[in-house]
């Protein structure tokens, strides 16, 4: 299984790529790619030193185009598009069907690779990409358990990516409106959830108090682990109950399911976070490429001591297990 | 939907903090020779790391407070090219920032060279944020991928002699930071899961 890993700055491509990445995922600096955060991601420069960087050490680039195009404004990802198949991408990764199809008709011979906001859950969505677009692989949403996962990878469609590692999304990935609702900007259309010119924190009564937009997130206890301002992730009062609507703060650490997902046919596995620094790229990287290694050699899977890198400071095996509360 | 948490508790980044002995033998003591220092510190990076400014954009002409919580001082960073400014001061006034980043000393240092990652620091509570949060990411940002290494930037200014000079500060960090371990003086555990 591949390791495909998070990069939101040049240096933290280097970093992934020395910390034994199979391949990089990283985008350009604008609304054409999820992470359209301040001071992140790849001017057309530094994606052509990336790459050059990466292929030097055999490593892979997969560029992420990954958000919807705003009706006539088409041109910002076509020209990411043509750039990023200039520079010699190893693969795009692309959510919208339209800019598939434009990739697809205009360079027959890139790799396409199905983004995990087009949200392709089932084989017969997979399907629709592969026939109509020839794409290679598809990045599955993080909403099916193992043996789904399983079904889908053996049908045989196309290869099969996986989250193993990283922040977790409410599971309407591609469809969700929360950030949009409370900020008017949303990580489909503008690449950015939640967006930090929304949020504030503030100290109040030895409680961390996180706000975005007009709503107030969540009101942290001095020591309790904090979780970012998202909607998704907030806990909100109702009636006599607080507690987490949507989902807790936690994040996904499927370490001890590699061996499943590798019997599962699982063709590549993802590390989120192309908005951490180099600190979370070395050490969870490295953590799985060790264990791969430990999985490749028939040994047990080495702890990967990443909680204190987790959101919430917990870890969750997610849909892949569904044991819901 | 809720996913069941299967891993949490009290696994925290090994961050330290100073002894309060240290912030009390260094209260009375002059701030001009550290404004000195700062202003040399961010005269090298700005000189070695242009492309700070490319990522921080508009952003590079707000003002950051930024709070050692065990230190009895604190800087008024405005990286602005061409001519970026820091001020020291003995405490950060309630006013005259746009954002304010606070944490030990060690939190903040190894936010600035990488050793930490800024939204982890954040999850353990280890560091705070107030103010214009959007400014703060693109700092981060911005910083993490200069790559920076205050302590070689800082002993630069020793000229033919920054060589030693730089091995020698090394050494008494990491003598110190034994020390603090030591001693338990961390601000929280060092445990890993």
């Amino acid at each position: 299984m591949e390791l495909i890993c998070p990069a939101g700055t040049p240096a933290a491509f280097r970093t992934a790529v020395d910390a034994g990445a199979d391949a990089v995922y990283c985008g350009f600096n604008d609304e054409t790619n999820a992470r359209n955060f301040p001071g992140l991601n790849f001017s057309r420069e530094e994606m052509r030193q990336a790459l050059a960087y990466a292929h030097a050490r055999g490593a892979r680039v997969l560029v992420a185009i990954n958000t919807f195009p705003r009706a006539s404004a088409e041109a910002a990802w076509r020209r990411a598009i043509d750039d990023a198949v200039g520079y010699g991408a190893d693969a795009l990764i692309l959510a919208d069907i339209g800019l598939m199809a434009y990739t697809a008709q205009k360079y027959p011979e890139q790799r396409l690779h199905v983004s995990v906001q087009a949200a392709a859950a089932s084989p017969a969505a997979i399907r629709f990409y592969v026939d109509a677009f020839a794409v290679r692989r598809v990045v599955l949403p993080r909403v099916l358990s193992v043996p789904e996962v399983a079904a889908i990878a053996r049908a045989g469609l196309c290869e099969t990516e996986v989250f193993i590692f990283g922040g977790l999304c409410v599971m309407e990935e591609g469809r969700c409106s929360l950030s949009s609702y409370c900020t008017g900007q949303s990580p489909n259309m503008n690449g950015v959830c939640s967006p930090a010119s929304h949020v504030t924190y503030q100290e109040q009564d030895e409680f961390l108090v996180s706000r975005l937009g007009d709503f107030t997130i969540n009101r942290f206890a001095k020591a309790e682990p904090a979780a970012y301002p998202t909607l998704c992730k907030g806990r909100f009062r109702a009636g006599t109950n607080t507690g987490y609507l949507f989902e807790d703060p936690v994040s996904l650490d499927a370490a001890a399911l590699l061996p499943a997902l590798r019997e599962a046919g699982v063709s590549a596995l993802k590390i989120e976070g192309r908005q951490r620094g180099r600190a979370y790229i070395d050490r969870v990287v490295r953590a799985f490429r060790r264990a791969l290694t430990a999985l490749d050699s028939g040994q047990a899977i080495p702890p990967g001591g990443l909680k204190a890198l987790t959101e919430g400071q917990a870890t969750t095996e997610g849909a892949y297990q569904k044991r819901w509360r | 939907m809720r996913l069941e948490v299967i891993c949490m508790g009290s696994t925290r980044m090994a961050v330290a903090v100073l002894p309060p002995v240290v912030a009390a033998i260094l209260r009375p003591a002059p701030l001009a020779p550290l404004a000195l220092a700062a202003k040399h510190v961010l005269r090298a990076v700005v000189r070695h790391h242009p492309g700070i400014f490319e990522r921080l954009g508009t952003h590079a002409h707000k003002r950051f407070g930024l709070q050692p919580t065990d230190l009895p001082f604190a800087f008024v960073l405005r990286p602005a090219p061409p001519s970026p400014t820091v001020r020291v001061v003995r405490h950060l006034p309630e006013r005259g920032w746009d954002a304010r980043i606070i944490g030990s000393i060690a939190a903040l240092a190894g936010l600035a060279d990488g050793r930490f990652d800024g939204d982890a620091l954040f999850f353990s509570r280890d560091l705070v944020v107030e103010g214009d949060i959007e400014a703060v990411v693109a700092l981060r940002n911005a910083i993490d991928d200069a790559g920076l290494d205050l302590i070689h930037e800082a002993t630069a200014v020793f000229g033919p002699f920054a060589k030693p000079a730089e091995a020698a500060a090394r050494s008494a960090i990491g003598i110190a930071d034994k020390l603090v371990r030591a001693l338990s003086i961390s601000g929280r555990a060092a445990r890993w899961n």
